[in-house]
């Protein structure tokens, strides 16, 4: 063996492979991003010859700036994207302030974790049959308690002020964000500086602002960046619950450019600008108030007052979070309840009789559909995973952490609102004879699996104690073998949780799938999203339950899995107890 | 060294740009199955065997299981007839498709396009005639195309107002159909003005679907025509010196109705499908629609009350045809003249009339077929919330498409932002 060789001159194949993942990766996300978003400078400049567009022009920009309502719809893209992900992040610390290292906490995980694999689509379309005023709520109270025996007339969902949308938002990030600040937790010591807060006499929620908040905060603050990108630039959630005179302005672009009118085109490509405008605004108002709040806390932080609102934070973060839960368990059993009823009226609370005609119906084409999902989604999984751990990994081998540009660049798909750059990336696509299909729709899903499963995995590789690595190399291990030997088997959990979150991101994407495939691959979403355009709630609830099974056997998978290898291990290897534990 | 960075991540932009162009060469086909003939020239027969062994993507919305169906049993059927194998991309949105040939246009692929046969009418056809985003005229070709008459029934030709001229084959015909709930509506309203008034005492019962969706588009084309003097006026391009005078009647309409509405016209459902949802979940009473079978077909399907039944407004409504088209880069050509041809048969216009399989109305011009065929056509089940074939006779013509951008631009000016 070579690994007596302890003055290693030139790199081995596998360092040199290492050293090159971050480059390789930001190229392959800078380049469609950039690359789209050239796509529709031009034609929000008016330039666009397949359409008669040959010269440049403001046009579209004046036709943008005389559409009506337009006002309205970037402010409630701004309002609903600033303020669902300060109730999701409220939440998320509210509770953590008050349960954290609970039994509470752990069954909350637990429980919030699945949901996470529910599909944004079909969230928000239990949650509008949940609350809409023919919806489960009013059934189960009329006509006994309401004397309805028609539905009633309310505007919700699709209010003008988006409270409906917002709180769709919220029920959807919200365990984003909870699973990323326990991936956070650890990494900040929290723990530790709990304890030593409390042992100087602070409450448990005021120990959590006063102590681990600062901490924790700095490693949270790129995905909460990431859920107002999302939520301020979301089509698909707005959809359905936004309101509709006028919609929220991604809505509208997307109606744009889908609409049979051609020369409307040029004003969706300055709209998808705007919008891209508009997250950059929202960012940048977060980041203002950050700055302020950290100013104005810093005084309260060291105030030395060991209790303060402590029932009151308790209360609320431990109620937002079981009407969450609730919320989104009802909206899947409503779901559900959709999938086997036949003709269910108003106000009938149950559906009489039921039926798996549904089922059958939908089964009976559900096959290649499944496959396609299935072969995109590990495909993109795995190679976003390749990259991921690539990029950690050269860290490691670099002994720093990737620059803060380097990260901007991995989360840019997620930052740029996907209508802002997919139609100029089809555009490419085709330009550069990139056949639609399989392989096209996997490097477009990898965009978006990839700074997801970055998310999820980078604090733990990072936080994985470096004196095994050395301990390896001390007994003469070379880099490769450390990595596969003693690096991956130790980070089997956190990786299964990444692909577990790559692959339901990857299962969830519509325009990708649609745009870089042509549509010829026809996938669970995309039918899911075809047959919901027909409005049949008990098809749609059909398939999103089929869509979200994956995503959650995934996850099973994913936590199950590991617990199953360690148990499998540790009889026959007693002695290395400690190694796998 | 952050230069040497910088020049590691610009040499792996080249690489990465690069690669595309690879995939390019290597994926470009050495067939040239797609190579335009001068199709009109070829005979049938030589277009069936020239289509033997292709693949046809057909872009088609694919949001009705009883659509769906249909079409599979379309592949079924031209798989063993032709050896056609037709793949049914479904759309949410037959923009979807316009898009795609619009980025193969501008991208210079002009014989290797991904999509063989779209499914389309109104709007969208113009703007692809309008792009020259069409192939054809192919339609004289089509040897089932004589059996529609086209000399005798001039809407077989005619896509709102605009002439096909061969650029669209005929599929399926359309005409707006109202339906209610008659177990809360005794006596539906028959005309607009009565519909002014069932409003009135039937407070947030109705709604139409938000502009620019073609079916409230249809809504407020339905109501002009019904409030204008002369509806002749509307077959003609918009004059600007008239327009607001003609128009006037429809808005005042509309800010009497909208109070009335569903949600108080603050909030529109966004498609005829979501329109036919409300319906279902008795939040409605009264809907509409542009497939005459639907009521029933979704009565059958659990969606609607089985108390729905279906009516036609006084004096007509607005009726249409909807088609087939083939994109000037098709790579199948040859394949998707087949399928459109077979579309047209009787066989296939039969089976798509049947309400228990789709129920929409041919096109076919019963005096070309012969007797058995004809038995055929008629030999439909019948369903109390489907309308008989009498009472679709009263079809009014689609005014010209320039009124559709004035009425879609005036609704948004006025309702759209409120």
């Amino acid at each position: 063996m070579a690994a007596a060789n302890l003055t290693p001159v030139t790199p081995g194949v596998f360092t040199r492979l290492i050293r090159l993942m971050p480059v390789v990766t930001l190229g392959l996300l800078t380049l469609p991003v950039v690359a789209g978003l050239a796509g529709i400078i031009a034609p929000a400049l008016g330039w666009l010859p397949a359409l008669g567009g040959e010269s440049l022009s403001l046009a579209p920009w004046q036709a943008l700036g005389q559409t009506p309502g337009l006002g309205k719809m970037i402010s409630l893209s701004l309002t609903s994207g600033l303020i669902s992900a300060a109730l999701s992040l409220a939440i998320v610390l509210l509770f953590i302030a008050a349960f954290m290292e609970t039994a509470v906490f752990r069954l909350v995980r637990g429980l919030l974790s699945p949901l996470l694999a529910v599909p944004h689509s079909a969230a928000a379309i239990g949650v509008a049959f949940l609350l809409a005023p023919s919806g489960l709520a009013s059934r189960l109270l009329s006509p006994w308690a309401s004397g309805w025996a028609q539905p009633p007339d309310y505007l919700f969902p699709g209010d003008p002020f988006g409270l409906a949308l917002i709180s769709g938002l919220v029920l959807k990030e919200t365990p984003f964000l909870l699973l990323m600040c326990l991936a956070a937790l650890p990494q900040c010591q929290a723990s530790q500086r709990l304890k030593v807060a409390r042992s100087m006499g602070y409450s448990p929620a005021s120990a959590f602002t006063k102590a681990v908040l600062p901490g924790l905060y700095p490693l949270i603050r790129l995905p909460v960046y990431a859920v107002i990108a999302f939520a301020s630039a979301n089509v698909d959630v707005a959809i359905i619950l936004g309101p509709s005179t006028p919609p929220t302005l991604p809505v509208a672009v997307m109606r744009w450019q889908t609409d049979p009118d051609l020369s409307l085109r040029f004003l969706a490509s300055a709209g998808a600008l705007l919008q891209l405008g508009v997250t950059a605004a929202a960012l940048i108002i977060w980041w203002l108030i950050e700055q302020l709040l950290a100013s104005l806390l810093t005084c309260w932080r060291i105030n030395g007052k060991r209790h303060q609102a402590e029932q009151l934070s308790r209360w609320l973060g431990g109620s937002l979070i079981a009407a969450l839960i609730f919320l989104l368990s009802a909206a899947l059993i409503g779901l559900a309840m959709w999938s086997v009823a036949t003709w269910w009226p108003f106000p009938a609370a149950w559906p009489s009789p039921v039926s798996l005609g549904t089922w059958q119906q939908a089964t009976t084409t559900l096959g290649e559909p499944f496959r396609h999902t299935l072969s995109i989604g590990f495909a993109a999984t795995a190679l976003a995973m390749v990259l991921v751990i690539g990029c950690l990994e050269a860290e490691t081998l670099r002994t720093r952490a990737l620059s803060s540009s380097a990260i901007t660049i991995i989360y840019l798909p997620l930052l740029i609102p996907p209508v802002a750059f997919l139609y100029g990336l089809t555009q490419w696509q085709v330009q550069f004879g990139l056949s639609a299909g399989w392989l096209a729709v996997v490097l477009g899903h990898t965009l978006f699996v990839l700074p997801y499963v970055f998310l999820s995995l980078s604090e733990s590789y990072r936080r994985l104690d470096p004196r095994w690595s050395q301990l390896g190399a001390a007994l003469g291990a070379k880099p490769s073998r450390v990595f596969w030997q003693i690096k991956l088997p130790l980070m089997a959990a956190p990786i299964g949780v990444a692909a577990a979150v790559g692959f339901a991101v990857s299962v969830g994407q519509y325009l990708p799938t649609i745009l870089l495939g042509a549509g010829r691959l026809a996938t669970l979403t995309t039918d899911a999203v075809a047959l919901s355009s027909g409005g049949d709630r008990r098809l749609t609830a059909v398939y999103a339950l089929t869509q979200l099974t994956l995503p959650a056997l995934g996850f099973a998978l994913a936590l199950g899995l590991p617990r199953l290898l360690r148990q499998r291990r540790s009889p026959r290897h007693k002695k290395h107890r400690p190694l796998s534990a | 060294m952050p230069g040497c960075r910088l020049a590691k991540f610009l040499i792996c932009i080249i690489i990465s740009a690069t690669l595309p162009t690879a995939f390019a060469t290597n994926l470009s086909p050495t067939a040239t199955d797609g190579a335009e003939n001068n199709a009109a020239s070829v005979s049938w027969a030589s277009i069936e065997a020239q289509a033997q062994g292709q693949t046809v993507y057909w872009n088609a919305w694919g949001g009705s299981p009883t659509v769906n169906r249909y079409i599979r049993w379309v592949a079924e059927q031209v798989a063993s007839r032709y050896d056609i194998e037709l793949i049914h991309v479904k759309l949410d949105d037959a923009a979807t498709a316009v898009s795609r040939v619009l980025a193969e246009k501008s991208a210079g692929n002009l014989t290797h396009g991904s999509v063989d046969l779209i499914w389309l009418n109104g709007e969208n056809f113009a703007a692809m005639r309008d792009n020259d985003l069409l192939y054809g005229p192919f339609t004289q070709q089509l040897p089932h195309f004589s059996l529609t008459n086209p000399q005798d029934n001039p809407e077989i030709t005619t896509d709102f107002t605009r002439p096909t001229e061969g650029f669209e084959s005929p599929w399926g015909k359309a005409q707006l159909t109202f339906y209610y709930d008659s177990q809360r509506v005794s006596s539906p309203p028959r005309s607009m003005t009565a519909l002014l008034d069932w409003a009135s005492a039937n407070p947030g019962r109705f709604s139409y679907p938000r502009i620019p969706d073609f079916l409230g588009t249809t809504f407020l084309k339905q109501t002009l025509i019904s409030l204008v003097d002369d509806p002749a006026v509307l077959t003609h391009p918009v004059d600007e010196q008239s327009v607001d005078a003609i128009t006037a009647p429809l808005w005042d309409y509309l800010d009497t109705l909208h109070p009335l509405l569903w949600r108080g016209g603050r909030h529109f459902p966004a498609s005829g499908p979501e329109l036919k949802q409300l319906m279902g979940d008795g939040e409605l009473s009264l809907a509409f629609t542009f497939n005459p079978s639907e009521p029933a077909a979704t009565v059958t399907a659990y969606q609607l009350p089985p108390s729905t039944r279906s009516l036609i407004l006084e004096g007509g409504t607005l009726g249409n045809v909807h088609f087939v088209a083939i994109p000037f880069n098709a790579r199948h050509q040859a394949g998707a003249l087949v399928v459109a041809n077979f579309l047209l048969s009787p066989d296939a216009q039969t089976r798509k009339q049947d309400t228990t399989v789709w129920g929409d109305p041919t096109v076919l011009d019963s005096q070309q077929l012969n007797a058995t065929q004809q038995a055929a056509l008629l030999n439909t089940a019948e369903h109390p919330a489907q309308l008989p074939a009498t009472a679709l006779e009263q079809v009014l013509p689609e005014p010209h498409p320039s009124w559709t951008r004035v009425l879609e631009k005036g609704w948004i000016t006025r309702y759209g932002s409120r």
